[in-house]
């Protein structure tokens, strides 16, 4: 790191983002529930309203639907509105704006409109807070055309990824674990970051951990574990969930002719599925073993924190499945 | 539905009483009206010719609201509208050929081929499609307004829906935005009475729309949609209001469409009687005699508009005939927005 370089969490590092983000053009706003006098549910967006005002930090009512379709009509209109919902449990209630409008007005127009909307929501478990506040549905959206899906698992991503979301003519998803948002790292003061491709978090020879977001500390964690067997884990962030960086993670599953998927979702038609079945179809004739994953168990995530421990993908489910198909007993 | 037992069908008197415009707008707004009709009976034509596929939602019975309220918005003001949209489209100056062009697919056509009959867009007049899940387009309308407000334009958006999404959540929702931050959102609420084959009594509790509307606390009227000259002067009042800052309104036009809900629909919801009570109010040919009337319009000056029309379609119809395939090797563009890839 440079002499610049500081010390921050997470959630600084995407409220310095937004902060500049609102400093440097005045066609950006944030709307989204509690993001003003509340300071946010997570409390990034906290000292935005007093320092930007309430035209453009703008507390919205409990209408996901109608402020992120708003949030498509505004960057219609010329605006770059941010739009926090408030978690990905819901955003299902605004599936139709993003997923009929936001993803297919560019193609629907003929190449006419764009929407160049960013919209940040947290995800994950892991907090107790049980089914219906615990879902992991980046993988869903992952699966339309039109959207750019974002998964900040470092602070330097969540610092770096806005300005690039912000300046994509078209609409961009930015999925923050909610388990991320303490975590902290030295990063540089002019954090420069692409969204396009994978990243390797940790060089390794015998096989590749592909992941992202809330399950790369745990990956990078089992990796840690594996080198004290012997057994070296490289560990792709996969950083961009749609379009898939297929030349990061194919190169690194080439080499290490192994892979372990770590996906928070469940594994049915899931992201983790994607990514077996892209593996497979690209490097099938390079692996030495059939590709593994390590997803979350298929029920609802449950309140009680022995059980939602057990359902999560854990840094000892990574190191068993590693073990297992490294032909040694975990 | 059989209508040898059905009660009696009562509609509305047919609209009538003097045109209060000087013979320029009133026979510009006729030559509108006819144009949507004739451009209208020959989509149904060719889609019968299968030339034209997909859904065909036709405006037949409900140009008086299109032709009545369009020439009032402005190059800046925004419209956003419906599956049902043909006639909002050409009266917003896209040219008939490229809507004709776009509902056979050609790739000359308003939104390249890619969006027929249900999506038309033009950026050049900032017309925001051709929305095709109902309700859809209102919280569109909002942002849009939202975006005004913020860059302190005064322009208006007009939000064109039909009674149907009234049964939305995206209703309320962008009723609700759309008044608490006082945004410049003319709602204009197409009620033809029927949302695909749900009569308006069948699907809500509160059948006076302009109540819904009103409890979000903004002004609203109730218009007869089949009277041209009720719809002009009422868009005309309020949108200059809307457009200065004051507000969302919502205007519900009360209309009828004459023909089915789309080409496949085979109309078991509704008496013909029905249909025919209402075709004597039909907006063309009321305003047609009302004009005559008062002698603002000749027969000779009625069918030069009309075959003028006629030659519009004509040539609309040659124009997308004439129009080419977009080549299949070109299917995936336009998926996201071409550009140089930022560099990080």
């Amino acid at each position: 790191m440079s002499a610049m370089a500081r010390t921050i969490s997470y959630r600084q590092a995407l409220r310095d983002a937004l902060r500049e983000a609102l400093r440097q053009d005045p066609r950006v706003f944030l709307m989204g529930e509690d993001v003003g006098r509340y300071g946010g549910t997570y409390a990034v967006t906290l000292g935005l309203l007093d320092e930007f005002g309430p035209q453009r930090v703008r507390d919205t009512p409990l209408s996901e639907l109608a402020f992120v379709g708003a949030g498509i009509g505004a960057a219609l209109g010329g605006m770059r509105p941010i739009v926090e919902v408030m978690t990905v449990n819901f955003s299902l209630l605004a599936l139709d704006p993003i997923v009929n409008s936001a993803a297919l007005m560019h193609h629907m127009s003929g190449g006419q409109f764009s929407v160049p909307l960013v919209i940040r929501m947290a995800t994950g478990a892991g907090r107790q807070v049980a089914a219906q506040h615990s879902h992991s549905f980046e993988g869903w959206y992952a699966h339309v055309p039109g959207l750019r899906i974002l998964a900040p698992a470092t602070v330097e991503d969540a610092r770096g990824m806005l300005a690039p979301a912000l300046a994509d003519p078209d609409p961009v998803l930015l999925f923050e674990h909610a388990q991320l948002y303490n975590t902290e790292d030295e990063i540089a003061d002019d954090v420069r970051v692409d969204i396009r491709s994978a990243k390797v978090r940790r060089e390794g020879g015998d096989l590749s951990l592909i992941t992202y977001g809330g399950s790369l500390p745990k990956a990078l964690q089992a990796a840690q574990t594996l080198a004290l067997d012997g057994i070296s884990a490289e560990v792709i962030d996969l950083r961009v969930l749609r379009p898939l960086d297929d030349a990061t993670i194919m190169a690194s599953v080439r080499k290490c002719r192994r892979a372990v998927i770590v996906d928070e979702g469940w594994r049915s038609g899931s992201l983790s599925a994607e990514l077996m079945a892209r593996i497979n179809e690209q490097a099938f004739f390079d692996l030495d073993a059939p590709p593994a994953r390590v997803c979350s168990e298929e029920v609802p995530v449950p309140y009680a924190q022995h059980l939602e421990e057990a359902v999560l993908p854990q840094p000892a489910k990574i190191v068993a499945a590693v073990k297992t198909m490294m032909g040694r007993m975990p | 539905m059989t209508t040898t037992e059905a009660a009696p069908v009562s509609v509305p008197p047919p609209p009538t009483g003097p045109v209060p415009w000087d013979k320029p707008l009133a026979l510009a707004t006729l030559a509108d009206m006819l144009r949507i009709r004739r451009m209208e009976e020959k989509c149904a034509e060719l889609y019968g010719r299968q030339k034209i596929r997909g859904f065909l939602h036709l405006y037949i019975g409900e140009e008086a609201v299109a032709g009545g309220a369009m020439r009032l918005f402005d190059a800046d003001d925004n419209i956003v509208a419906t599956y049902r949209e043909h006639a909002h489209a050409l009266l917003r100056g896209v040219r008939m050929g490229a809507i004709m062009a776009e509902m056979y697919g050609k790739q000359e056509g308003c939104s390249r081929g890619r969006g027929g009959s249900m999506h038309l867009f033009d950026r050049a007049t900032r017309f925001f499609g051709g929305q095709a899940i109902v309700g859809g387009g209102l919280p569109l309308a909002v942002g849009l307004a939202l975006a005004d407000k913020l860059c302190a334009r005064a322009a208006l958006t007009a939000c064109f829906s039909g009674e149907g999404a009234i049964a939305e959540g995206a209703f309320h929702e962008s009723m609700n935005l759309a008044a608490l931050w006082k945004l410049p959102v003319l709602f204009c609420c197409e009620n033809n009475l029927y949302a695909m084959g749900t009569a308006l009594s069948r699907s809500e509790s509160q059948t006076e729309l302009c109540v819904k509307a009103a409890s979000y606390g903004m002004p609203t009227m109730s218009v007869d949609g089949m009277d041209v000259v009720a719809v002009h002067e009422a868009v005309a009042r309020v949108a200059p209001e809307v457009r200065a800052g004051c507000g969302p309104m919502f205007i519900e036009f009360r209309t009828y469409r004459f023909r089915a809900h789309s080409m496949f629909d085979p109309e078991l919801y509704r008496d013909k009687r029905e249909v025919e009570a209402w075709k004597t109010r039909g907006p063309i040919h009321t305003y047609t005699a009302r004009l005559k009337a008062q002698g603002s319009l000749s027969e000779d000056e009625f069918l030069a508009l009309d075959a003028k029309a006629q030659a519009e379609v004509d040539e609309a119809v040659a124009f997308a005939e004439a129009g080419t395939w977009e080549p299949v090797e070109a299917m995936l563009r336009d998926v996201n927005t071409q550009q140089p890839q930022h560099q990080g």
